[in-house]
C-alpha cells in the first residue's frame, strides 16, 4: 500500500521544527510501523538526507524506547500496543499518517521523534526502590506473599516508562507512571519500611519535573500499552494523603 | 599471552569460600578514593554498578541507552535457574552445576560453574528483597516452572516477563545509588575505545550520543558489562543496538577474545516475514512446558494444521529423545528443527517453520491456565503473525538468540588485560558451548551482585587509587583515534547504506556460520568477509556530522566492528574441527546426526590473541580438566 506521512522533523532541542511530506509507497501490511519507517529511512539515505530519529531497541513492546504519536494517539490506534508492536495491517492503502514526538516540557524534543525522559529516571531515584543492600537478604520464601498482592504488584510493575501516559494527559502528568511503582512496592511486605517517605519523595520529585497535576480525565490508562490501571492513582493519593497527615 | 584462570585449589564445594576468604581487601575508608568505571547497565552492569557503590566506591557507570532500564537485559521473557530445591524435586547446587556443564557440551570450566550455582541462591532472595514479583502459588511461597535440559523444575519467573522485572529490580538499587550520589549514570554516551596505561585497563573514550562530544575518563578499574554479539548475523532476537564494539575494542588492545564461533540459535522464534524485517521475535522457551513441537509425516503436506490427523503427524522432539521431549536442550532442538525442514517438512512459507501446538494443554489444563501462564506470549505472538494461537499452532522457528563466546576471563572475572573485567553475557565464562535456557539472567547476576564485589576488591588493592588522570598521553591518544574514526566514516561518502552491508554480512554468517558449519562454508565466508569490509569502507554512506544525534554514524562504527569481528568467529569455527554444542561441523556428526566432540584435540576454551591483522590472530589455549562431572557424551535420549 502506499501512504502520505507527515513527520515532525526537528534538528535539535533549540531549534524550531516542522512537519515534513513523504509518500511511501510498497508498504507491506505485515511490516511493524518501526520497520515501515526504517524503510523510509533507508530511502532517505540513499538520497542523501538525514533519517528521522526515533528511540527504539527491543522490537517487542518491552524497553520502552519507541514513543510517538500517531495521529494523535500516543503508540498510534492499537490498544495496549506499542508502536513497535503495531503492525501496518491496522492502516489503509492511501492513509495520511501524521507523526511527531512525545509534547510535554518535561520531555523536550533531542532530535525529531526522540525526546529527553530522564525526568522518569529521576523519580525512581527519588524513592522508587527497597534500600537493601545486597547481602542483606533472607530466603526468598520466609515471607509468604498472598497471590492476589503479588499479582497485583506484578500487574502494576508491568510499566515500562515509555511516557505514552504523559504525553496523553492534556495536564502531561506523570502520574500514572509515578503511581505504577507507589503500587508495585506498596502492594508488598518489603515495601512497607519506606512506603510513606517513598510516596512523598516521589510526588515530590515529580512535581519539580514541571510535571502537571492530574485532573483524573483517564486518558492516561487508555494510552498505555500494558494497561496499567487508573486505580493505582487512587491508591497513591491515599497514601500521599495518609502520609502528609500522620507521616 | 598467559592464561592463568585462577581457580583455588581444593574441594569444589569450597572453592569460593576459600577464594573469598584468602581474597584481599580494601578497608572500608579507602573504598571512596577508587573510581570504577562500567561500562553497561544491563542485569550484569546495573547489579554491579549497584552493589560496588553499596560498598563505598565511587562508580561511573555508561550506556548508550537512555535509561539503565532499557537494556536488553529487559527482553528476557521465560525465568531465572537457581538450586533452591523449593520443589523437592531433587534439585541441589551439585545438580545445577552438573546440567549446566552437561548442557554447555563439556567446554566450561567446572570451578567457574559450580560457583554460579552456588551463589544462584542468593540471587532470588535479593531479589525478592527488592520487590521482584515472582509468580507465587495460592500459598505465598515461590513457584517454579521447567526449561530445557533439566530434569527438575527450578526456572523462577515473573510471568512472561522476567528480565524486565529483574532489570527493574537492579534499576532500582541502582537508582538509588544515583539519588545517592554515589553512582555517576552517563545516559545516551557509547563506550568508543579502551585506554591501557602501561599494560592495565585504566580508562575509556566516550562520545556522547547527543550532542557528539568525545570525550576520555579515567578510574582505578573498568568493568565491561555490555552484552552479547548475536546481531553479527543482522537477524537475531536480539535488542537491535546490540553490538561487538566492546569486545572487539578490548581484543585489538589485547584481550583475549575466547571462543566466538559458539553461538547459541534458539528453537522457537516467529520465523521471518519479510525482507524488510529488522528483527526476529523470540517465543520463550518456557511455552515449551506446555506446546508440543511437531511437523507432518509426509514431506510436502500442504494441508491446515487441523486436516493432518494425529497419525500423521511428527512429534519429533518426543520421538527422537523420549526422557526430554519437548524439554530437549536449545542446540539439540533447533538443529532437529532444521533438519525436518530439509527434509521439507517445514510448514508456512518457505518450509521454514515447525509447530508449536498448545491444543493439548488446553484440553488439559483449561485455556483460562494456559492464559495465565503464557498470556502476553500468545497477545505477541498473534500482534506480529495475525494467527490466533489459542485456536491454531504457532509456527515457529530458530534464531541467533546468545553468544557463549565472549572475552576471556579468569576466575575472578578478569580480562587478559589487568584491571579490565567482563561480566554478563560479554564474557565467555560459564555456559561452554551451549546455554542452557533460564541462565543467563543468573550469570549476569552472579557476576554484578555477588562475584565481582570479592574479586575486584582482591586486584583495587594493588592499585594506588587516582594515580593515573585523563591527562596521561594514553588518553590524548585515544581521544585522537576516536575522532579520526568518526570523521572516517563521515568522509567516504559512498552509494551503499550501512544496513545494507549490515544485512549481507548477517546472510553470509546465518548461511556459512549458523546452525550447521562445514569447512567449505567457512573458508568461502572467510574470502568474503574482507571482501565486503573493503567495499564498507570505500562505499558506505554514513550522513550527517559529528556534532549531532546521529543515528546512520552510530550504526556504521557497530556495523564496521561486527565486518572485523566475524572474521575472527569464522577462523575460530575453521579451526575447532569437531562440533561441540551450538557449535555443529556438518563433517563431525553421529550416526543419528548429534554432535560428535573430539575431546582428545579440542577439550578447551580457544582464546585468540590480536596480532595486527585480523585475518592472522594467534591461538591460545585454556585446557579443560573434568574432576567433578565425568566427561561424556551428551544424551538426553
Ligand atoms: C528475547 C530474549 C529473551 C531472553 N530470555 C531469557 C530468559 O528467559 N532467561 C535467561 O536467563 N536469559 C534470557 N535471555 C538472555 C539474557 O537476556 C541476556 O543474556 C542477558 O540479559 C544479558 O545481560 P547483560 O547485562 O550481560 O547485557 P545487556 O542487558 O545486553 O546490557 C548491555 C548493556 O551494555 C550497554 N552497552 C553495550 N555496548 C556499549 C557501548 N559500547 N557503550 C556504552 N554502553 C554499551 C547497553 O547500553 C546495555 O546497558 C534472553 C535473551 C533474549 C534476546
Ligand atoms: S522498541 Fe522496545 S518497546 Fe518498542
Amino acid at each position: 500500500m502506499k501512504l502520505s506521512l507527515k513527520i515532525w522533523r526537528q534538528k535539535n532541542k533549540n531549534s524550531e521544527g516542522i512537519f515534513k511530506n513523504y509518500v511511501l509507497s510498497d508498504v507491506s501490511p505485515d511490516m511493524s510501523f518501526l520497520e515501515m519507517l526504517d524503510t523510509l529511512n533507508e530511502q532517505l539515505l540513499s538520497k542523501n538526507e538525514d533519517p528521522v530519529a526515533f528511540d527504539h531497541d527491543c522490537r517487542e513492546g518491552i524497553c520502552g524506547s519507541c514513543s510517538m504519536m500517531i495521529n494523535g494517539k500516543p503508540h498510534g490506534p492499537e490498544s495496549k500496543t506499542t508502536t513497535c508492536q503495531l503492525h501496518m495491517r491496522k492502516f489503509k492503502d492511501g492513509d495520511e499518517v501524521i507523526v511527531e514526538p512525545w509534547r510535554a516540557s518535561a520531555f523536550p524534543v533531542i532530535r525529531d521523534l526522540v525526546v529527553d525522559r530522564s525526568a522518569f529516571d529521576r523519580i525512581i531515584q527519588a524513592g522508587g526502590f527497597v534500600s537493601v543492600n545486597t547481602g542483606n537478604a533472607q530466603d526468598g520464601n520466609t515471607l509468604p506473599i498472598p497471590k492476589p498482592d503479588a499479582d497485583a504488584a506484578m500487574d502494576a510493575a508491568a510499566c515500562i516508562g515509555c511516557g505514552a501516559c504523559v504525553a496523553a494527559c492534556k495536564n502531561a502528568s506523570a502520574m500514572l507512571f509515578t503511581a505504577a511503582k507507589v503500587s508495585h512496592l506498596g502492594y508488598l511486605p518489603q515495601g512497607q519500611p519506606e512506603r510513606q517517605r517513598r510516596v512523598l519523595k516521589m510526588v515530590e520529585q515529580m512535581d519539580n519535573e514541571g510535571f502537571g497535576n492530574c485532573t483524573n480525565t483517564n486518558d492516561c490508562e487508555a494510552a498505555c500499552p500494558k494497561g496499567i490501571s487508573v486505580h493505582n492513582i487512587a491508591r497513591l493519593n491515599r497514601d500521599f494523603l495518609k502520609a502528609k497527615l500522620f507521616g | 599471552m598467559k592464561l592463568e584462570s585462577n581457580i583455588p585449589s581444593g574441594p569444589i564445594e569450597q572453592k569460593w569460600d576459600k577464594h573469598r576468604a584468602e581474597a584481599k581487601l580494601v578497608n572500608p575508608s579507602n573504598k571512596r578514593k577508587y573510581r570504577i568505571l562500567i561500562v553497561g547497565s544491563g542485569l550484569a552492569g546495573a547489579s554491579a554498578a549497584a552493589t560496588l557503590a553499596e560498598l563505598g566506591y565511587n562508580v561511573d557507570c555508561f550506556t548508550f541507552h537512555d535509561s539503565p532500564r532499557r537494556a536488553h537485559s529487559i527482553a528476557a521473557q521465560g525465568g531465572i535457574n537457581a538450586a533452591k530445591n523449593y520443589q523437592n524435586d531433587g534439585d541441589s547446587i551439585y545438580r545445577l552445576f552438573y546440567d549446566t556443564v552437561k548442557g554447555g557440551d563439556f567446554r566450561a570450566r567446572e570451578g567457574n560453574v559450580y560457583r554460579l550455582a552456588q551463589v544462584s541462591v542468593n540471587i532470588i532472595d535479593q531479589c525478592v528483597a527488592q520487590g521482584v514479583p515472582f509468580a507465587r502459588e495460592y500459598g505465598g511461597y515461590l513457584t517454579n516452572r521447567s526449561f530445557g535440559g533439566a530434569q527438575v523444575s527450578r526456572t523462577f519467573y515473573a510471568k512472561g516477563q522476567t528480565g524486565q522485572q529483574l532489570l527493574l529490580g537492579a534499576y532500582s538499587a541502582l537508582s538509588r545509588q544515583i539519588g545517592a550520589g554515589t553512582v555517576t549514570m552517563h545516559t545516551r554516551n557509547e563506550m568508543m575505545e579502551l585506554v591501557l596505561v602501561d599494560g592495565h585497563a585504566r580508562g575509556i573514550v566516550t562520545r556522547d550520543l547527543v550532542t557528539g562530544k568525545i570525550e576520555s575518563w579515567s578510574g582505578d578499574a573498568v568493568i565491561f558489562a555490555t552484552g552479547g554479539y548475536s546481531n553479527v548475523f543482522y537477524l537475531s532476537t536480539n535488542a537491535m543496538a546490540c553490538n561487538v564494539t566492546s569486545i572487539w575494542r578490548a581484543h585489538k588492545k589485547g584481550a583475549g577474545l575466547a571462543n566466538p564461533c559458539f553461538t547459541q540459535i534458539h528453537p522457537t522464534s516467529i520465523p521471518q516475514q519479510g525482507e524488510y524485517q529488522a528483527k526476529l521475535t523470540l517465543m520463550s522457551e518456557s511455552l515449551r512446558n506446555d506446546g508440543r513441537v511437531w511437523v507432518p509425516l509426509k514431506a510436502n503436506d500442504n494441508r491446515a494444521s487441523h486436516d493432518i490427523p494425529e497419525n500423521e503427524r511428527d512429534y519429533y522432539l518426543e520421538r527422537k529423545y523420549p526422557s526430554f521431549g519437548n524439554l530437549s536442550p536449545r542446540d539439540i532442538a533447533s538443529r532437529a528443527a532444521k533438519e525436518v525442514c530439509d527434509e521439507g517438512r517445514g510448514v508456512g512459507p518457505g518450509g521454514r517453520g515447525v509447530y508449536l501446538d498448545f491444543s493439548a494443554a488446553i484440553n488439559r489444563l483449561g485455556e483460562k491456565t494456559i492464559a495465565e501462564r503464557y498470556g502476553n506470549l500468545f497477545e505477541m505472538y498473534e500482534r506480529i503473525s495475525g494467527e490466533n494461537p489459542y485456536t491454531s499452532p504457532m509456527r515457529i522457528y530458530p534464531a541467533p538468540h546468545y553468544t557463549m563466546g565472549g572475552l576471556w576471563v579468569d576466575y575472578n572475572l578478569m580480562s587478559t588485560i589487568p584491571g579490565l573485567h567482563v561480566l554478563g553475557e560479554a564474557n565467555f565464562s560459564d555456559h561452554g558451548a551451549n546455554r542452557l535456557g533460564a541462565s543467563a539472567l543468573m550469570q549476569g547476576l552472579a557476576d554484578g551482585y555477588f562475584v565481582i564485589p570479592y574479586t575486584i576488591g582482591h586486584y583495587l588493592a594493588g592499585v594506588k587509587p587516582g594515580e593515573i588522570t585523563n591527562e596521561h598521553p594514553e588518553f590524548k591518544k585515544a581521544v585522537a583515534d576516536v575522532e579520526g574514526r568518526v570523521s572516517k566514516f563521515l568522509s567516504i561518502n559512498g552509494k551503499r547504506t550501512t544496513s545494507s552491508f549490515h544485512r549481507e554480512l548477517g546472510m553470509l554468517m546465518w548461511n556459512n556460520c549458523g546452525m550447521a558449519r562445514s569447512e567449505s562454508s567457512l573458508k568461502e565466508a572467510l574470502q568474503r568477509i574482507p571482501e565486503i569490509r573493503e567495499e564498507f569502507w570505500n562505499n558506505v554512506n554514513v550522513v550527517g556530522s559529528a556534532n549531532e544525534l546521529n543515528t546512520a554514524l552510530e550504526h556504521a562504527g557497530r556495523v564496521a566492528d561486527f565486518l572485523e569481528f566475524a572474521e575472527l568467529m569464522c577462523i575460530d569455527a575453521l579451526e575447532r574441527d569437531e562440533s561441540c554444542g551450538g557449535h555443529f561441523r556438518t563433517e563431525h556428526q553421529t550416526e543419528d546426526g548429534e554432535a560428535k566432540r573430539d575431546d582428545e584435540k579440542f577439550c578447551h576454551s580457544s582464546v585468540w590473541e590480536y596480532s595486527g591483522d585480523t585475518a592472522k590472530p594467534n591461538l591460545h589455549k585454556e585446557q579443560l580438566t573434568f574432576e567433578n562431572v565425568k566427561l561424556a557424551t551428551r544424551s538426553y535420549k
